[in-house]
């Protein structure tokens, strides 16, 4: 009950005119993130954070969230009316949006496009508000070792999990952890890895890392595979949309199924990528129309931005609850926090009680507000992406300028981005993930520093990480998801060698 | 890296890329290895010692880096990193990329991304001297009211503004 009372406090915070104001500023801003190429939400946070640094942490939060909600949103308008996946994670709404947009239903498609996220994200807050505190009670309760066997759970979920080559994602990661290393050591005070430079004493900051890695990566990855942009026009009226919402309770299991793909892939840090794609694949093969998959189905639309949104929205659990963040954009905005002065973890719904509810309050509002504004915007937005790339990606490349430098009000910072920038196009030619190296470099020094300290509770025993029940078990739910692969191939083989 | 014609494109090889990024990333290793033996790797007063972890970290890398570099070599050499036109059209973005970086010091990050904006819409956009003039100025001047005086953030600057006494 008391849950209940501070969501009520929670959007007391929220309904404030300047927040107001914020929230639709934010949408505004992410679904122009969203359609843009080279801009996404992660990187887009980035960039735009500096002017958050004179906000309150609450407002800034609730500005920045809700550029996250509109970039989950913009994806979808490229999709569909492009066949240009604005985000990675809506490349599935592609396989059946783009078709529909063809046939002469791009207004449908959105519709149910922007509905089905819509419902995803509801159904990921509610989780986060009923579930968020409990974890963050329980985890009140954790040492250093219990601290770092979550740490090495997320980043080992990274290594089995995901689809790229296991030893490239555990190169890229630790190369993360490495560059977070660099700098004063916040253990011993000593400097280290510095090699005598003095532009290296305070390390390398994430915003700097993703902003090349996302943002300059991104448009160099553009600009290699040429522009065409060649889309189709969306009419969205209220007749479309009213006949579409009748339509699409018809799929209430698909949803419900996305729903919960969505919020369990995007805790664990899976993310919103793969359970779009998982989320479709399944529909296609339960769905009674699943031969139609691909050539315009409505279902085929439902299934991936349900998750997407679901995954998108899930991300924040364990980062508001535990500070580990579930996306690159997550981690982000937990960096933001650390800008702000709050420490993430299960102490802020103790602390920061205004700031925790005034952002899930604002989870609710913020999607509501961006389906209106989505729903009634799409030719303008749409408009954006026929500006030509000539002219967007220059302004695109001095914003990304700007970010960087205002982090730090450092040129060097201007530099190291574009480092970053022609690092990250050639690790993602090369297929090396680059979600893993950037929650690296944000956790790098509290994953060590817990480490460290777990270490010398114990005298040096890495028995520390096995001696009670609750660390045993985080630590061995780690192990499992670093050898997933493994067990996966001997469990299928088993069953081969029993049928055969 | 090695020139290879597949369906009539030529480029780098992938696989040659796909080793040189392991190979860099060995040495990445090796010098996280050598930051952490100058700070000691091993059990001090308060417990391990500044490099005990980075240490570990650079050991990952190259044993990593090593398994990385085996499955490159086994890869088909035919197969195109990004054909030289592609890798033309990426340089013609760095190459005035970095120009740009380099001369934010000194002549401000308005009269550099004007020249950016600018010039990059006059080669790859081939439009007219007044278009490419309007959109770079009115984008400079937005950024101008947007930080400095909307919110406070005050960015590089150099002789022009001086001049101008902004």
């Amino acid at each position: 009950m008391e849950e209940i009372a501070n969501l009520f406090h929670g959007f007391a915070v929220v309904i404030q005119p300047f927040n107001l104001l914020l929230m639709v500023v934010g949408i505004l801003l992410g679904v122009i993130i969203g359609v843009l190429p080279g801009l996404g939400g992660a990187n887009g946070i980035a960039i735009l954070l500096p002017l958050t640094f004179g906000m309150s942490p609450t407002s800034a939060i609730i500005m920045l969230s809700c550029i996250y909600w509109g970039a989950l949103f913009g994806g979808a308008i490229t999709s569909v009316l492009f066949n240009i996946p604005g985000e990675p994670w809506s490349v599935a709404t592609t396989f059946d949006g783009h078709p529909m947009a063809q046939q002469g239903k791009a207004g449908e498609a959105l519709t149910a496009a922007f509905t089905s996220s819509f419902v995803g994200a509801l159904f990921a807050v509610i989780m986060i508000t009923l579930v968020a505190p409990l974890v963050a009670k329980f985890a009140l309760q954790f040492g250093p070792a219990e601290k770092f066997a979550v740490f090495f759970l997320a980043f080992c979920s990274f290594i089995g999990m995901g689809k790229e080559p296991p030893f490239k994602t555990i190169a890229a990661m630790m190369i993360g952890f490495a560059l977070a290393a660099v700098g004063l050591d916040s253990v011993t005070g000593q400097l280290r890895l510095t090699f005598g430079f003095t532009e290296m004493l305070n390390g390398f900051d994430f915003l700097i890392a993703v902003i090349g890695l996302f943002g300059i990566g991104e448009i160099l990855l553009t600009m290699e595979e040429g522009l065409s942009f060649k889309g189709k026009a969306a009419v969205i009226n209220p007749k479309v949309v009213w006949e579409t919402w009748k339509e699409l309770p018809r799929y209430w299991m698909t949803s419900l199924r996305s729903c919960i793909i969505g919020c369990w892939m995007g805790i664990s840090p899976a993310g919103a990528t793969p359970a779009s794609f998982m989320s479709y694949g399944i529909a296609k093969r339960t769905s009674k129309r699943g031969d139609n998959f691909g050539k315009g189905e409505v279902e085929g639309v439902v299934a991936p931005e349900t998750a997407a949104h679901a995954a998108g929205t899930a991300a924040l659990l364990p980062m508001l609850s535990l500070g580990v963040p579930g996306s690159p954009t997550a981690a982000v905005l937990l960096g933001g926090l650390l800008i702000w002065g709050l420490q993430p973890g299960p102490l802020l719904f103790v602390e920061q009680k205004d700031f925790v509810w005034g952002l899930i309050a604002s989870m609710y509002l913020g999607n509501i507000v961006g389906l209106i504004i989505v729903l009634t915007c799409v030719p303008l937005f749409a408009a954006i992406l026929r500006v030509p790339f000539s002219i967007i990606g220059p302004i695109i490349l001095v914003m990304c300028a700007i970010g960087a430098y205002t982090v730090h009000n450092s040129a060097f910072d201007v530099v190291l981005m574009l480092v970053f920038g022609v690092i990250g196009y050639v690790l993602k030619k090369t297929n090396y993930p680059l979600a893993p190296m950037v929650l690296a470099i944000v956790l790098g020094d509290k994953a060590e520093e817990a480490f460290r300290q777990s270490l010398l509770g114990s005298g040096g025993s890495l028995g520390i990480f096995f001696s009670n029940g609750l660390v045993a078990s985080i630590m061995v739910l780690g192990l499992i998801a670093l050898f997933w692969p493994v067990i996966q191939n001997a469990w299928t083989r088993m069953r081969l060698a029993t049928a055969a | 890296m090695t020139d290879t014609s597949s369906h009539g494109a030529s480029g780098p090889s992938h696989r040659g890329v796909e080793m040189g990024v392991a190979v860099a990333m060995i040495g990445f290793g090796a010098i996280v290895i050598a930051g952490s033996l100058q700070v000691g790797i091993g059990w001090g007063p308060e417990g391990p010692k500044a490099g005990f972890f980075p240490f570990y970290l650079g050991v990952t890398i190259i044993l990593a880096s090593i398994m990385n570099l085996l499955a490159a070599t086994s890869q088909s050499r035919q197969k195109v990193f990004a054909d030289w036109s592609q890798l033309g059209s990426v340089l013609s973005v760095v190459i005035p990329t970095t120009i740009y970086v380099f001369a934010v010091p000194w002549a401000g990050i308005y009269l550099s991304s004007l020249i950016l904006i600018a010039l990059f819409m006059r080669w790859l956009g081939r439009y007219g001297i007044a278009m490419c003039a309007a959109v770079s100025i009115s984008v400079v001047v937005m950024t101008y009211l947007m930080f400095e005086k909307w919110f406070l953030v005050p960015l590089p600057k150099g002789p022009i503004e001086d001049w101008l006494g902004l």
